[in-house]
């Protein structure tokens, strides 16, 4: 008796979920292994992962702060995906992102809020998707590889930032720290309520949903889908692949840099190095755990956000070490990765007399 | 029975870690940037952790690995809100983040490690390093042949910048015509740019290393080179025994337990604490044997002086690179300029930008 592979004739709906969550399951059964390896109490220990994650109003509400730029990032980089455009620049974009917002609460303290938040979003827009729009140019114009000069930018993006405040930006008041003058009232991004939470939150449901709509309900959404699904085909059809990859760029830019600027203003209050905490890249592994599915991303972002948010409680009460933490997410995103080929393949006990 | 036998297990297993502690133990919490294995930085403040962790009546817990911004406010506040008593965060990025959580728990201290802020329930700290660099610079200027020092540092700022000055002062006070090249890596903690960085070095003619990094990267670079290394926050002797020669050193434990102790029978105020060698938080590791005697004693008398403080390491003429007067002749330079210093002094190849 042995295992045959088959290709599934029907795609696996509901089905779909149980393997994510049974690889979900596995994953946390294995990290529950290595804990109770290292002498920790097991069971102890993934509840304390899930009480530090998502146990309380206060778990919670950390875990949708953090899971915000990610959201956004990966939004972004998901749009350019789906065009089978590899868009790894999502860091360099929240970075210029981050820069155009900041240019602009520096370069207009005065503005009240009404106008200067709008600009400051406007900025990071601008920045982020131009950033984003250079290495389309170069794909479309010389042929260059996208994978390449995305990826390549992003250490240019952070050394612009770090020129910035370094230099002319640099609070005079901060003994040489690198970081700006913290910004006006007018240009922070409200908290709701009595929440840690800002309105940011807002921002990742609303492009989230213009996304998706976008994605399903236009005539440009469905030609980047075709596009993406086969570009030789699209070009036959003369679909306008040039500029869909314009279009997707400069969209996966303008997302990563309203992250950015969101950073920077509901978080930070300021422009300064530490505002790189590689989201770019932690965007890329949360658009392919969602199959670059806007609704499933932002599960993915909240699920990612509550595992690094969990992992800290885990840490501060048994004191495993931060890699710990790596291990768990890197487990997860192999299991569930895998899992994947479940929804596309079925496994069959061969008879003997069947070959 | 049999089959609830497993579910029962589970539940007292679940609810064993729960149980309260016996008696009030003072809670005591770290954030650390980088991991503790790193033998440097954040080691150094574990070995200050372990020190009040074995005193009777402390428990201690740290989180490693935090990255600064947003997220070191989250694990500040989670501590927080676990009843913490005092919390010590050790790396500057986590200021602003910890004044944030120290407005909203009045009744918690909150200490910052090498910044400026401070609240009524939040202090700040740090070490004169500067003191010890001095020292080290002196055995790098005693060791060198081609008069060329290389330093590896992290990031322009003035605790790395006043760190290289006062490198460059001891150096110069054993041999007056030596080159301190300066290469900045941008990264505290990445041995592998490190390395890179000191090897960068080593190829213009560097023939002591020395380093304002939290890897021993640098070391093992300067050793495969054949050249001397000079260490940083712990003794890095055991990474390359051929080469290292001595490193300037952190002792967190006594500060801490110090502070352990003012919060606990209440006698704790907000105020900046900068000791320097005189109360051991900053120290120099022994010198290894590749130190010639003589070399050792001339160290260790200026050391006693700066101990004893009739000796000052930042006392004019202090010109910059420029050649500007920076420092007058028998004056000292005060604690706000050394915090805000952001030139280099005459000898130093490199900017500070």
């Amino acid at each position: 008796m042995r295992l045959r592979v088959t290709k599934r004739q029907e795609p696996l709906g509901w089905g779909a979920c149980l393997v994510f969550f049974g690889a979900l399951a596995f994953s946390l059964a294995v990290s529950a292994a290595l804990l109770a390896l290292q002498g920790k109490p097991a069971f102890i220990g993934i509840r304390l992962l899930f009480e530090g994650a998502f146990g309380s109003r206060w778990a919670l509400e950390d875990c949708l702060l953090k899971a915000v730029p990610i959201f956004l990032c990966a939004l972004g980089v998901a749009v350019a995906f789906r065009l089978q455009i590899w868009n790894l620049g999502a860091e360099g974009q929240f970075a210029l992102g981050a820069i155009g917002a900041s240019w602009a609460a520096l370069t207009f303290p005065a503005l009240p809020g009404s106008y200067l938040l709008p600009l400051m979003f406007l900025a990071a827009a601008l920045a982020g998707g131009l950033w984003g729009l250079v290495p389309a140019v170069l794909k479309l114009g010389l042929r260059v590889n996208e994978i390449i000069v995305t990826l390549m930018l992003n250490y240019i993006g952070i050394l612009i930032l770090e020129y910035k405040v370094y230099g002319a930006w640099k609070d005079p008041g901060s003994f040489g720290f690198p970081m700006t003058r913290e910004f006006p009232a007018a240009a922070i991004v409200g908290n709701i309520g009595a929440t840690r939470l800002n309105w940011g939150l807002l921002v990742c449901l609303g492009c989230g949903a213009a996304i998706a709509l976008f994605l399903d309900r236009t005539r440009l959404g469905y030609e980047l889908k075709a596009s993406g699904e086969n570009i030789r085909a699209a070009r036959y059809a003369r679909l306008p692949y040039g500029r869909l990859v314009l279009l997707v760029m400069a969209l996966s830019g303008a997302l990563a840099g309203w992250a950015g600027c969101l950073e920077a203003s509901g978080s930070l209050h300021r422009l300064q190095p530490t505002i790189m905490a590689g989201y770019g890249y932690t965007a890329i592994v949360v658009a392919w755990l969602a199959r670059l599915n806007p609704l499933n991303i932002g599960i993915a972002a909240l699920l990612l956000a509550g595992l690094r948010v969990g992992v800290e409680n885990l840490q501060l009460d048994l004191q495993v070490p931060a890699a710990f933490g790596q291990i768990m997410e890197g487990l997860i995103l192999l299991t569930v990765l895998a899992g994947n080929f479940f929804k596309d393949y079925r496994l069959r006990w061969r008879e003997p007399d069947d070959a | 029975m049999r089959r609830w036998l497993p579910i029962l297990l589970i539940i007292a297993l679940m609810t064993a870690g729960t149980l309260p502690a016996a008696e009030k133990e003072l809670k005591v919490g770290f954030v650390y940037v980088s991991p503790i294995g790193d033998a440097g930085w954040s080691y150094a403040h574990d070995l200050g952790r372990q020190h009040i962790a074995a005193l009777p009546g402390v428990q201690t817990a740290y989180v490693e690995a935090v990255p600064e911004g947003a997220d070191a406010e989250r694990v500040i506040l989670n501590m927080a809100r676990k009843n913490f008593d005092v919390i010590f965060a050790t790396s500057f990025g986590y200021m602003d983040p910890m004044l944030k959580v120290a407005k909203q728990f009045p009744k918690t201290v909150f200490m910052h490690c090498s910044g400026f802020k401070l609240h009524q329930n939040m202090g700040n700290y740090f070490g004169r390093m500067y003191q010890a660099r001095y020292l080290s610079g002196m055995v790098a200027g005693a060791m060198t042949q081609k008069k060329i020092l290389g330093y590896v540092a992290a990031f322009p700022i003035p605790e790395v910048i006043r760190g290289i000055n006062a490198f460059t002062l001891g150096a110069q006070a054993v041999a007056p015509d030596v080159q301190v090249r300066v290469v900045w890596t941008k990264t505290w903690y990445d041995p592998a740019t490190e390395k890179e960085a000191a090897k960068s070095l080593l190829d213009v003619g560097a023939d002591v290393i020395a380093q304002h990094q939290d890897s021993p990267g640098p070391q093992e670079a300067a050793q495969e080179a054949g050249a001397y290394a000079i260490g940083y926050n712990s003794d890095m002797t055991a990474f390359a025994p051929k080469a290292h020669l001595v490193a300037p050193v952190w002792n967190w434990g006594p500060f801490y337990e110090q502070i352990a102790n003012e919060v606990r029978d209440g006698s704790w105020k907000s105020r900046s604490d900068w000791y320097g060698m005189e109360k051991g938080i900053v120290a120099l590791s022994p010198m290894t044997d590749l130190v010639p005697r003589t070399v050792q004693d001339m160290v260790l008398a200026k050391k006693a002086e700066i101990v004893a403080g009739t000796a000052t390491v930042f006392k004019g003429p202090v010109s910059d690179q420029t050649g500007t007067l920076r420092i007058a002749a028998g004056e000292s330079a005060s604690d706000e300029a050394l915090l805000g210093m952001n030139w280099f002094v005459q000898g130093v190849v490199g900017t500070t930008e």
